[in-house]
Protein backbone atom coordinates (compact mmCIF):
# COMPACT_ATOMS: atom_id res chain seq x y z
CA UNK A 1 0.00 0.00 0.00
CA UNK A 2 1.50 3.27 -1.10
CA UNK A 3 1.24 6.59 0.66
CA UNK A 4 -1.28 8.83 -0.95
CA UNK A 5 -0.88 12.35 0.40
CA UNK A 6 -4.31 13.65 -0.59
CA UNK A 7 -6.21 10.78 0.96
CA UNK A 8 -4.11 10.93 4.12
CA UNK A 9 -4.82 14.64 4.38
CA UNK A 10 -8.57 14.02 4.00
CA UNK A 11 -8.51 11.31 6.66
CA UNK A 12 -6.56 13.63 8.95
CA UNK A 13 -9.11 16.39 8.46
CA UNK A 14 -11.93 13.91 9.16
CA UNK A 15 -10.31 12.79 12.42
CA UNK A 16 -9.76 16.42 13.46
CA UNK A 17 -13.40 17.30 12.73
CA UNK A 18 -14.56 14.30 14.75
CA UNK A 19 -12.31 15.10 17.69
CA UNK A 20 -13.39 18.74 17.46
CA UNK A 21 -17.03 17.66 17.68
CA UNK A 22 -16.27 15.50 20.73
CA UNK A 23 -14.37 18.38 22.33
CA UNK A 24 -17.23 20.79 21.66
CA UNK A 25 -19.75 18.36 23.19
CA UNK A 26 -17.55 17.77 26.23
CA UNK A 27 -16.30 21.26 26.97
CA UNK A 28 -18.94 23.66 25.76
CA UNK A 29 -22.12 21.59 25.99
CA UNK A 30 -21.09 19.04 28.61
CA UNK A 31 -19.38 21.58 30.85
CA UNK A 32 -16.06 19.92 31.62
CA UNK A 33 -14.03 22.63 33.30
CA UNK A 34 -10.44 22.71 34.34
CA UNK A 35 -10.53 23.57 38.02
CA UNK A 36 -8.03 26.30 37.45
CA UNK A 37 -7.38 29.24 39.76
CA UNK A 38 -9.79 31.50 37.86
CA UNK A 39 -12.98 30.25 39.55
CA UNK A 40 -14.03 32.30 42.61
CA UNK A 41 -15.85 30.08 45.11
CA UNK A 42 -18.28 31.23 47.78
CA UNK A 43 -20.68 29.21 49.88
CA UNK A 44 -24.30 29.75 50.77
CA UNK A 45 -26.56 27.84 53.16
CA UNK A 46 -30.26 27.24 52.46
CA UNK A 47 -33.10 25.60 54.40
CA UNK A 48 -34.67 24.28 51.21
CA UNK A 49 -33.15 24.14 47.75
CA UNK A 50 -36.12 22.63 45.90
CA UNK A 51 -34.90 21.17 42.64
CA UNK A 52 -31.63 23.09 42.38
CA UNK A 53 -28.96 21.06 40.60
CA UNK A 54 -25.22 21.33 40.17
CA UNK A 55 -24.30 23.49 37.12
CA UNK A 56 -27.43 25.61 37.56
CA UNK A 57 -26.69 29.23 36.60
CA UNK A 58 -26.00 32.00 39.11
CA UNK A 59 -27.26 35.38 37.92
CA UNK A 60 -27.09 39.01 38.96
CA UNK A 61 -29.96 41.08 37.49
CA UNK A 62 -30.58 38.23 35.06
CA UNK A 63 -27.01 38.13 33.75
CA UNK A 64 -25.17 34.86 34.23
CA UNK A 65 -22.04 35.31 36.38
CA UNK A 66 -21.31 31.73 37.41
CA UNK A 67 -22.76 28.36 38.24
CA UNK A 68 -23.48 26.01 41.12
CA UNK A 69 -20.33 23.94 41.64
CA UNK A 70 -21.64 21.44 44.18
CA UNK A 71 -24.45 20.83 46.63
CA UNK A 72 -24.14 19.07 49.98
CA UNK A 73 -25.30 19.07 53.58
CA UNK A 74 -23.44 20.94 56.30
CA UNK A 75 -23.07 19.62 59.87
CA UNK A 76 -26.39 21.15 60.92
CA UNK A 77 -28.18 19.41 58.03
CA UNK A 78 -28.80 22.57 56.05
CA UNK A 79 -28.14 22.57 52.34
CA UNK A 80 -24.68 23.93 51.58
CA UNK A 81 -24.34 25.21 48.02
CA UNK A 82 -20.94 25.97 46.55
CA UNK A 83 -21.01 28.74 43.93
CA UNK A 84 -18.37 29.11 41.23
CA UNK A 85 -18.38 32.78 40.20
CA UNK A 86 -16.60 34.91 37.66
CA UNK A 87 -13.67 36.45 39.58
CA UNK A 88 -14.22 39.86 38.00
CA UNK A 89 -17.51 40.19 39.90
CA UNK A 90 -17.14 41.68 43.39
CA UNK A 91 -19.78 40.52 45.87
CA UNK A 92 -20.50 42.77 48.89
CA UNK A 93 -20.77 40.95 52.22
CA UNK A 94 -24.44 41.83 52.69
CA UNK A 95 -25.52 40.22 49.40
CA UNK A 96 -28.65 38.04 49.39
CA UNK A 97 -28.70 34.74 47.48
CA UNK A 98 -32.14 33.43 46.57
CA UNK A 99 -33.26 30.34 44.72
CA UNK A 100 -35.76 31.22 42.01
CA UNK A 101 -37.56 29.40 39.23
CA UNK A 102 -37.45 30.22 35.53
CA UNK A 103 -41.11 30.50 34.58
CA UNK A 104 -43.80 28.56 36.40
CA UNK A 105 -42.29 25.08 36.11
CA UNK A 106 -38.82 25.84 34.80
CA UNK A 107 -35.41 25.04 36.21
CA UNK A 108 -34.16 26.47 39.48
CA UNK A 109 -31.30 28.91 39.50
CA UNK A 110 -29.66 31.26 42.01
CA UNK A 111 -30.15 34.99 41.84
CA UNK A 112 -27.86 37.34 43.78
CA UNK A 113 -29.16 40.70 45.02
CA UNK A 114 -26.08 42.77 45.73
CA UNK A 115 -25.91 44.70 48.97
CA UNK A 116 -24.35 48.09 49.56
CA UNK A 117 -21.49 47.14 51.84
CA UNK A 118 -17.94 48.40 51.21
CA UNK A 119 -16.53 45.04 52.25
CA UNK A 120 -16.38 42.34 49.58
CA UNK A 121 -16.56 38.58 50.06
CA UNK A 122 -13.26 36.71 49.79
CA UNK A 123 -13.01 33.27 48.14
CA UNK A 124 -14.38 30.53 50.40
CA UNK A 125 -16.50 32.86 52.51
CA UNK A 126 -20.20 32.39 53.04
CA UNK A 127 -23.12 34.49 51.84
CA UNK A 128 -25.10 34.90 55.07
CA UNK A 129 -28.42 36.22 53.74
CA UNK A 130 -30.26 33.55 51.78
CA UNK A 131 -33.78 32.99 50.59
CA UNK A 132 -34.88 29.37 50.14
CA UNK A 133 -36.71 27.89 47.21
CA UNK A 134 -40.46 28.22 47.11
CA UNK A 135 -42.08 24.83 46.76
CA UNK A 136 -45.17 25.28 44.62
CA UNK A 137 -46.95 22.21 45.99
CA UNK A 138 -46.58 23.42 49.57
CA UNK A 139 -47.89 26.86 48.63
CA UNK A 140 -50.90 25.30 46.94
CA UNK A 141 -51.39 23.03 49.94
CA UNK A 142 -51.41 26.00 52.29
CA UNK A 143 -53.74 27.91 49.98
CA UNK A 144 -56.22 25.05 49.80
CA UNK A 145 -56.00 24.60 53.56
CA UNK A 146 -56.64 28.29 54.19
CA UNK A 147 -59.44 28.43 51.67
CA UNK A 148 -61.15 25.52 53.39
CA UNK A 149 -61.05 27.04 56.87
CA UNK A 150 -63.59 29.85 56.50
CA UNK A 151 -66.17 27.50 55.00
CA UNK A 152 -65.98 25.22 58.01
CA UNK A 153 -66.25 28.20 60.31
CA UNK A 154 -69.25 29.36 58.34
CA UNK A 155 -70.90 25.99 58.63
CA UNK A 156 -70.41 25.70 62.38
CA UNK A 157 -72.90 28.38 63.43
CA UNK A 158 -75.64 26.93 61.25
CA UNK B 1 -44.69 -32.90 16.46
CA UNK B 2 -41.35 -34.57 16.93
CA UNK B 3 -40.18 -33.01 13.71
CA UNK B 4 -41.07 -29.50 14.95
CA UNK B 5 -39.15 -29.99 18.18
CA UNK B 6 -36.20 -31.31 16.19
CA UNK B 7 -36.28 -28.20 14.00
CA UNK B 8 -36.36 -26.02 17.09
CA UNK B 9 -33.40 -27.86 18.56
CA UNK B 10 -31.50 -27.53 15.29
CA UNK B 11 -32.13 -23.78 15.26
CA UNK B 12 -30.92 -23.43 18.84
CA UNK B 13 -27.77 -25.46 18.15
CA UNK B 14 -27.05 -23.45 15.02
CA UNK B 15 -27.52 -20.19 16.91
CA UNK B 16 -25.15 -21.20 19.70
CA UNK B 17 -22.60 -22.55 17.21
CA UNK B 18 -22.78 -19.27 15.29
CA UNK B 19 -22.19 -17.31 18.51
CA UNK B 20 -19.23 -19.55 19.32
CA UNK B 21 -17.71 -19.01 15.88
CA UNK B 22 -18.19 -15.27 16.29
CA UNK B 23 -16.36 -15.51 19.64
CA UNK B 24 -13.44 -17.39 18.05
CA UNK B 25 -13.44 -14.86 15.22
CA UNK B 26 -13.28 -12.01 17.77
CA UNK B 27 -10.28 -13.63 19.44
CA UNK B 28 -8.65 -13.94 16.01
CA UNK B 29 -9.17 -10.21 15.39
CA UNK B 30 -7.71 -9.34 18.79
CA UNK B 31 -4.69 -11.59 18.21
CA UNK B 32 -4.09 -10.10 14.77
CA UNK B 33 -4.39 -6.63 16.31
CA UNK B 34 -1.76 -7.22 18.97
CA UNK B 35 0.78 -9.25 16.97
CA UNK B 36 3.59 -7.44 15.14
CA UNK B 37 2.80 -6.58 11.56
CA UNK B 38 0.87 -3.43 12.38
CA UNK B 39 -1.14 -2.54 9.29
CA UNK B 40 -1.32 1.16 9.99
CA UNK B 41 -1.55 2.16 6.35
CA UNK B 42 -4.44 -0.24 5.74
CA UNK B 43 -6.11 1.13 8.85
CA UNK B 44 -5.90 4.69 7.47
CA UNK B 45 -7.26 3.38 4.18
CA UNK B 46 -10.27 1.95 6.00
CA UNK B 47 -10.72 5.16 8.00
CA UNK B 48 -11.11 6.87 4.65
CA UNK B 49 -13.60 4.34 3.29
CA UNK B 50 -15.69 3.92 6.43
CA UNK B 51 -15.36 7.40 7.90
CA UNK B 52 -14.76 10.09 5.33
CA UNK B 53 -17.13 8.58 2.78
CA UNK B 54 -19.88 8.42 5.45
CA UNK B 55 -19.46 12.08 6.39
CA UNK B 56 -22.09 13.45 4.04
CA UNK B 57 -24.83 10.98 4.95
CA UNK B 58 -24.07 11.48 8.67
CA UNK B 59 -24.00 15.27 8.46
CA UNK B 60 -27.17 15.58 6.39
CA UNK B 61 -29.08 13.06 8.50
CA UNK B 62 -27.97 14.76 11.71
CA UNK B 63 -29.08 18.14 10.43
CA UNK B 64 -32.49 16.78 9.38
CA UNK B 65 -33.03 14.90 12.64
CA UNK B 66 -32.10 17.96 14.71
CA UNK B 67 -34.42 20.17 12.68
CA UNK B 68 -37.42 17.87 12.98
CA UNK B 69 -36.76 17.29 16.70
CA UNK B 70 -36.71 21.02 17.25
CA UNK B 71 -39.93 21.52 15.29
CA UNK B 72 -41.78 18.72 17.10
CA UNK B 73 -40.37 19.71 20.46
CA UNK B 74 -41.33 23.34 19.98
CA UNK B 75 -44.92 22.50 19.05
CA UNK B 76 -45.31 20.35 22.16
CA UNK B 77 -43.44 22.60 24.58
CA UNK B 78 -45.18 25.81 23.51
CA UNK B 79 -48.47 24.43 24.84
CA UNK B 80 -46.99 24.41 28.32
CA UNK B 81 -45.19 27.69 27.85
CA UNK B 82 -41.91 25.81 28.22
CA UNK B 83 -40.32 26.59 24.85
CA UNK B 84 -37.36 28.00 26.79
CA UNK B 85 -36.22 24.43 27.41
CA UNK B 86 -36.20 23.50 23.72
CA UNK B 87 -32.40 23.32 23.78
CA UNK B 88 -32.48 20.77 26.60
CA UNK B 89 -35.03 18.60 24.77
CA UNK B 90 -33.11 18.58 21.48
CA UNK B 91 -29.71 18.21 23.16
CA UNK B 92 -30.61 15.39 25.53
CA UNK B 93 -32.50 13.42 22.87
CA UNK B 94 -29.63 13.76 20.40
CA UNK B 95 -26.78 13.11 22.80
CA UNK B 96 -28.27 10.30 24.83
CA UNK B 97 -30.10 8.27 22.21
CA UNK B 98 -30.50 9.46 18.66
CA UNK B 99 -26.89 10.42 18.01
CA UNK B 100 -25.16 7.11 18.72
CA UNK B 101 -28.06 4.86 17.64
CA UNK B 102 -28.90 6.54 14.34
CA UNK B 103 -25.20 6.94 13.51
CA UNK B 104 -24.66 3.24 14.11
CA UNK B 105 -27.69 2.30 12.00
CA UNK B 106 -26.59 4.61 9.17
CA UNK B 107 -23.02 3.33 9.37
CA UNK B 108 -24.34 -0.24 9.23
CA UNK B 109 -26.24 0.54 6.06
CA UNK B 110 -23.50 2.61 4.49
CA UNK B 111 -20.22 1.04 5.65
CA UNK B 112 -21.13 -2.29 7.27
CA UNK B 113 -22.88 -3.67 4.22
CA UNK B 114 -20.03 -2.52 1.97
CA UNK B 115 -17.49 -4.22 4.23
CA UNK B 116 -19.43 -7.50 4.26
CA UNK B 117 -19.87 -7.40 0.48
CA UNK B 118 -16.18 -6.67 -0.07
CA UNK B 119 -14.95 -9.51 2.12
CA UNK B 120 -17.69 -11.82 0.77
CA UNK B 121 -16.56 -11.15 -2.80
CA UNK B 122 -12.97 -11.87 -1.76
CA UNK B 123 -14.17 -15.22 -0.41
CA UNK B 124 -16.18 -15.97 -3.56
CA UNK B 125 -13.31 -15.13 -5.90
CA UNK B 126 -10.85 -17.12 -3.74
CA UNK B 127 -8.69 -14.09 -3.02
CA UNK B 128 -8.51 -15.03 0.66
CA UNK B 129 -7.33 -18.54 -0.33
CA UNK B 130 -4.72 -16.86 -2.52
CA UNK B 131 -3.50 -14.90 0.51
CA UNK B 132 -3.33 -18.08 2.59
CA UNK B 133 -1.31 -19.71 -0.21
CA UNK B 134 1.24 -16.92 0.20
CA UNK B 135 1.05 -17.57 3.96
CA UNK B 136 -0.45 -14.14 4.59
CA UNK B 137 -3.12 -14.30 7.27
CA UNK B 138 -6.31 -12.75 5.84
CA UNK B 139 -7.40 -11.95 9.40
CA UNK B 140 -4.38 -9.70 9.67
CA UNK B 141 -4.46 -8.13 6.23
CA UNK B 142 -8.18 -7.89 5.45
CA UNK B 143 -10.37 -8.31 8.52
CA UNK B 144 -8.64 -6.55 11.39
CA UNK B 145 -8.05 -3.14 9.76
CA UNK B 146 -11.71 -2.97 8.78
CA UNK B 147 -13.05 -4.04 12.19
CA UNK B 148 -10.72 -1.72 14.13
CA UNK B 149 -11.39 1.21 11.79
CA UNK B 150 -15.13 0.77 12.40
CA UNK B 151 -14.56 1.04 16.17
CA UNK B 152 -12.40 4.14 15.74
CA UNK B 153 -14.76 5.83 13.31
CA UNK B 154 -18.04 5.36 15.18
CA UNK B 155 -17.55 7.85 18.06
CA UNK B 156 -16.21 10.46 15.63
CA UNK B 157 -19.21 10.04 13.34
CA UNK B 158 -21.62 10.08 16.29
CA UNK B 159 -20.11 13.33 17.58
CA UNK B 160 -20.36 14.90 14.12
CA UNK B 161 -23.97 13.70 13.87
CA UNK B 162 -24.83 15.23 17.25
CA UNK B 163 -23.15 18.56 16.55
CA UNK B 164 -24.87 18.92 13.17
CA UNK B 165 -28.14 17.92 14.87
CA UNK B 166 -27.67 20.62 17.52
CA UNK B 167 -26.98 23.10 14.74
CA UNK B 168 -30.14 22.03 12.88
CA UNK B 169 -32.16 22.31 16.07
CA UNK B 170 -30.75 25.77 16.67
CA UNK B 171 -31.63 26.86 13.13
CA UNK B 172 -35.27 25.79 13.41
CA UNK B 173 -35.77 26.74 17.05
CA UNK B 174 -34.10 30.14 17.00
CA UNK B 175 -34.28 31.36 13.41
CA UNK B 176 -37.64 29.87 12.44
CA UNK B 177 -39.62 29.60 15.66
CA UNK B 178 -38.12 32.59 17.42
CA UNK B 179 -36.88 30.98 20.62
CA UNK B 180 -34.37 33.25 22.33
CA UNK B 181 -30.85 32.12 21.29
CA UNK B 182 -29.49 32.61 24.80
CA UNK B 183 -32.30 30.55 26.30
CA UNK B 184 -31.73 27.78 23.76
CA UNK B 185 -27.99 27.55 24.45
CA UNK B 186 -28.23 27.96 28.22
CA UNK B 187 -30.95 25.32 28.62
CA UNK B 188 -28.84 23.03 26.42
CA UNK B 189 -25.68 23.66 28.41
CA UNK B 190 -27.24 23.39 31.85
CA UNK B 191 -29.20 20.21 31.01
CA UNK B 192 -26.33 18.25 29.46
CA UNK B 193 -23.84 16.74 31.85
CA UNK B 194 -20.43 15.51 30.69
CA UNK B 195 -20.37 12.34 32.76
CA UNK B 196 -24.02 11.27 32.53
CA UNK B 197 -24.71 12.25 28.95
CA UNK B 198 -21.66 12.87 26.76
CA UNK B 199 -19.53 10.05 28.15
CA UNK B 200 -22.38 7.51 27.95
CA UNK B 201 -23.04 8.67 24.39
CA UNK B 202 -19.42 8.06 23.37
CA UNK B 203 -19.40 4.71 25.18
CA UNK B 204 -22.48 3.67 23.23
CA UNK B 205 -20.86 4.71 19.97
CA UNK B 206 -17.73 2.67 20.72
CA UNK B 207 -19.77 -0.42 21.67
CA UNK B 208 -21.87 -0.07 18.51
CA UNK B 209 -18.65 0.28 16.51
CA UNK B 210 -17.40 -3.01 17.94
CA UNK B 211 -20.73 -4.68 17.14
CA UNK B 212 -20.96 -3.43 13.56
CA UNK B 213 -17.28 -4.02 12.85
CA UNK B 214 -17.32 -7.60 14.09
CA UNK B 215 -20.67 -8.57 12.59
CA UNK B 216 -19.88 -7.10 9.17
CA UNK B 217 -16.45 -8.69 8.88
CA UNK B 218 -17.62 -12.02 10.34
CA UNK B 219 -20.60 -12.27 8.00
CA UNK B 220 -18.42 -11.46 5.00
CA UNK B 221 -15.64 -13.81 6.11
CA UNK B 222 -17.96 -16.76 6.69
CA UNK B 223 -20.16 -16.23 3.63
CA UNK B 224 -20.71 -19.01 1.11
CA UNK B 225 -18.34 -18.59 -1.89
CA UNK B 226 -21.18 -17.83 -4.33
CA UNK B 227 -22.93 -14.67 -5.46
CA UNK B 228 -25.96 -15.70 -3.40
CA UNK B 229 -23.61 -16.07 -0.43
CA UNK B 230 -22.35 -12.51 -0.85
CA UNK B 231 -25.85 -11.13 -1.02
CA UNK B 232 -27.04 -13.07 2.03
CA UNK B 233 -23.93 -11.95 3.97
CA UNK B 234 -24.76 -8.32 3.17
CA UNK B 235 -28.41 -8.73 4.12
CA UNK B 236 -27.72 -10.55 7.36
CA UNK B 237 -25.08 -7.95 8.31
CA UNK B 238 -27.63 -5.15 8.09
CA UNK B 239 -30.37 -7.12 9.85
CA UNK B 240 -28.30 -8.62 12.66
CA UNK B 241 -26.26 -5.47 13.30
CA UNK B 242 -29.34 -3.20 13.38
CA UNK B 243 -31.25 -5.44 15.77
CA UNK B 244 -28.27 -5.95 18.08
CA UNK B 245 -27.58 -2.19 18.13
CA UNK B 246 -31.12 -1.49 19.32
CA UNK B 247 -31.08 -4.27 21.93
CA UNK B 248 -27.63 -3.41 23.28
CA UNK B 249 -28.67 0.26 23.41
CA UNK B 250 -31.44 -0.64 25.83
CA UNK B 251 -29.05 -2.49 28.13
CA UNK B 252 -26.39 0.26 28.13
CA UNK B 253 -29.07 2.83 28.93
CA UNK B 254 -30.49 0.63 31.70
CA UNK B 255 -27.06 0.01 33.25
CA UNK B 256 -25.50 3.46 32.91
CA UNK B 257 -28.10 6.01 32.01
CA UNK B 258 -30.94 7.75 33.77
Amino acid sequence: MQRSPVRDLVVGIFVLIGLGAIAYLSISVGGVTYNGPRGFHVRAGFDEIGGLKARAPVVISGVKVGQVASIGLDDRYRARVDLDLDPSVKIPTDTTASIVTAGLLGDRYISLQLGGDDQFLKPGEEISFTESAVILERMIGKLVHNADLPKEEQRKPE
Amino acid sequence: MRRTIQDLGYLAVRFVADLGRLGVFTLGVLRALFTPPVRFRLFVDELFKLGVLSLIIIGVSGLAVGMVLSLQGYNTLVRFGAEQSLGAVVGLALIRELGPVLTALLATGRAGSATAAEIGTMVATEQLDGLRMMSVDPMDLVVTPKAVAMVAVMPLLAAIFIVSGLFGGYLVGVKLMGVDPGAYMSSLESAVDFHDDVLVSLLKAVVFGVLVGLIATYRGFSSAPTSAGVSSATTSTVVVASVSILIVDYFITALWGV
